[in-house]
């Protein structure tokens, strides 16, 4: 073993006390700072996972024209100068074709097409104003796993019955109704249809439980009067959901409709998750730096009591790189020590915590073993031991051993 | 032949008022010496001897050792130099307690990395057997009597068969037989191995046995 080290670690245990302090605050940030960031990762994940119960990947559809004169003007003059929206129907134009373009794409993974019609459901005199969701079940099941929200009947009855309906609680409290009763609906261009319940489901968002319905593609078409070639929207999911900002502006050139990414069209809930992120992740950190703080204390407090060692060191022919080395294998070895300890301390919290139940759609608490947290945790640990033993081993290493002698 | 060389070295303190407390000092110290410096308190006797022992560098005036302008030198390269050639010996011994006088004495030699750790155990081991502490060996340096630890002190100070051996004091804490044995060891140094010994010391019977003595007053060579 070269001297430095020896002398080094000889130092670190002797002073057993000092070093299991040291070691104890590396853990104890180090596990923080792991388990707050896979809790972090779980939380996003769950997140994720609602959002894209109802919100596809990637939601392909017409978006509004502004009328724009047919000749460019010269002098900076509009031509036309009030435009208004174009007043064109908001129908994808051969929809089969622009999904068949879609699924070319080696990103997308299902592609299915959905109408949304604004209704009421009737309830003797009086009208609750809805959402019906013209939809294929098996592939919208596919999509936003409607099925693991059903609380009673059977979604899979909608895939052969164009006059099945799926409603929201909500809904089917306020019309009290059970599996197989009828219902009446009427939709915005005065059509009325009378559809049987085959399923009912629960979100964790009570809005769209009071509102949203789901019918088959064939029902939305007629509630509109529109013939079968009638798509509001293309919804579009890929293999890996971050990428969606990437690959829709891919398929708007693709498909010449405006194509959304999930993120963007839930702007202020991406806000609120950011907010989270930076929230945690400055705890973590600060945690850290904490841990940070008492390596450099006790290291200072080490130089300080060794100051003689130092000055003998020194004049027997160290240089300033050896008692750096010396001061650095110290902390760096409590480094060592505190991210082993931390690592296996997040694993026993992650564990405890995983068995945790919190109920409603989430169950247990969301949180796994993050590898990247853990390999993320050791490097940052490691990163600011090295700074904290570093600026004492620097003092000790400018020791003027002529002004110790002198004493 | 010169193991050391001083030239007009002058040195000056500034903190808290300009004063010179060296002036113009110059001469030699042949190989195998025994030397002494003697003179009251502020004397420039220490200060000296810290700057020909490299420690000190802020000086003006240049400094020889073995044939070597040692003058603006860097300080790992003074560092490297004062491991191969100057040992010391202070008025406090300076062991590191955590460790055993053996390891004590080994560490200049580790230090320098040029034997083996058999060769260098031999070696720390001959040292401690010249001094009479072949049996605390193994003890811890903290649990030594003064006079064995200020003996434990010298026997690191020679394990790198240095040129020369710079003293400050070093019977200050000794009662007059460790004195006299810690004599009776840099005598034989000197006159068997050839060695330089120079030694800062107020101890007048000390430095009356010594080769050599140079005496400073006011910054200067009496």
């Amino acid at each position: 073993m070269n001297i430095n080290t020896d002398i080094g670690s000889t130092y670190l245990f002797t002073n057993k006390k000092l070093t299991l302090v040291a070691v104890m605050g590396v853990l104890l940030g180090m596990s923080i700072y792991i388990f707050m960031n896979s809790m972090l990762v779980g939380f996003d994940r769950t997140s994720a996972e609602s959002i894209f119960k109802s919100t596809a990947h990637i939601r392909v559809y017409k978006d509004d024209e502004l009328s724009k004169p047919l000749y460019q003007s010269k002098g900076g003059k509009s031509i036309i100068i009030n435009p208004k929206v174009v007043p064109a129907s908001n129908t994808i134009i051969n929809p089969n074709e622009v999904v068949a373009l879609i699924k070319k794409d080696p990103n997308v993974t299902i592609v299915t097409p959905q109408v949304s019609a604004t209704i009421f459901y009737n309830v003797g005199k009086t009208q609750i104003a809805g959402m019906a969701i013209g939809v294929i079940p098996s592939e919208a099941d596919m999509m936003f796993n409607i099925k693991s929200t059903i609380v009673e009947g059977d979604f899979d009855k909608m895939q052969n019955n164009t006059n099945a309906i799926a409603v929201g609680s909500g809904v089917a409290e306020k019309l009290s109704l059970k599996i197989n009763d009828n219902i009446n609906i009427t939709s915005s261009k005065g059509v009325n249809r009378n559809l049987k319940v085959a399923a009912i489901f629960k979100t964790n968002n009570s809005a769209i439980d009071k509102t949203k319905s789901y019918i088959n593609l064939s029902a939305a078409q007629q509630l509109l009067q529109e013939n079968n070639t009638y798509i509001t929207d293309i919804n579009v999911n890929i293999k890996d959901p971050e990428l969606a900002s990437k690959v829709a502006p891919v398929l708007t050139t693709l498909t010449g409709y405006k194509s959304e990414g999930w993120k963007e069209a839930n702007e202020s809930l991406m806000a609120a998750f950011r907010m989270r992120k930076i929230v945690i992740t400055f705890v973590s950190y600060t945690i850290l730096i904490v841990a940070g703080f008492g390596i450099y204390n006790i290291l200072n407090m080490t130089v300080s009591q060794k100051i003689n060692d130092i000055a003998i060191l020194k004049a027997m022919g160290f240089k300033g790189n050896d008692v750096i080395r010396i001061f650095l294998t110290q902390a760096l070895s409590i480094g060592v020590m505190g991210v082993i300890g931390g690592m296996i301390m997040a694993v026993v919290l992650v564990t405890l915590l995983k068995k945790v139940y919190i109920g409603g759609d989430i169950g247990f608490f969301p949180i796994d073993y993050e590898l990247t947290k853990f390999i993320q945790g050791a490097i940052v640990g490691m990163v600011i031991t090295f700074f904290a033993g570093y600026l004492p081993a620097r003092k000790a290493a400018q020791v003027d051993p002529v002004s110790i002698f002198r004493k | 032949m010169n193991i050391l060389e001083t030239k007009n070295i002058n040195k000056y303190f500034h903190d808290p008022v300009e004063f010179q407390v060296l002036k113009n000092i110059s001469f030699t110290v042949g190989k195998g010496e025994f030397l002494s410096m003697i003179g009251k308190s502020g004397s420039g006797k220490s200060t000296l001897l810290y700057i020909l022992s490299t420690m000190d560098t802020e000086y003006q005036g240049q400094l020889t050792i073995d044939g070597q302008n040692v003058t603006g030198q860097s300080n790992d390269q003074l560092a490297a130099m004062r491991n191969q050639k100057i040992g010391f010996v202070f008025q406090f011994h300076y062991l590191l307690p955590e460790f055993s006088c053996m390891k004590n004495v080994m560490i200049p030699a580790l230090k320098l990395g040029k034997h083996s750790m058999q060769e260098i155990e031999a070696k720390a081991y001959d040292k401690l057997k010249l001094l009479g502490l072949e049996d605390q060996a193994l003890k811890p340096a903290s649990k030594l009597s003064g006079g064995q630890q200020q003996r434990v002190a010298i026997a690191r100070a020679l394990i790198n068969d240095p040129l020369m051996i710079m003293c400050d004091e070093p019977t200050g804490n000794l009662d007059s037989k460790n004195t006299a044995i810690v004599f009776d060891i840099f005598k034989e140094l000197t006159s068997q191995q050839g060695q330089t010994i120079i030694a800062v010391t107020h101890d007048e019977e000390f430095a009356k046995n010594s080769d050599r003595i140079i005496e400073m007053k006011d910054g200067e060579v009496v």
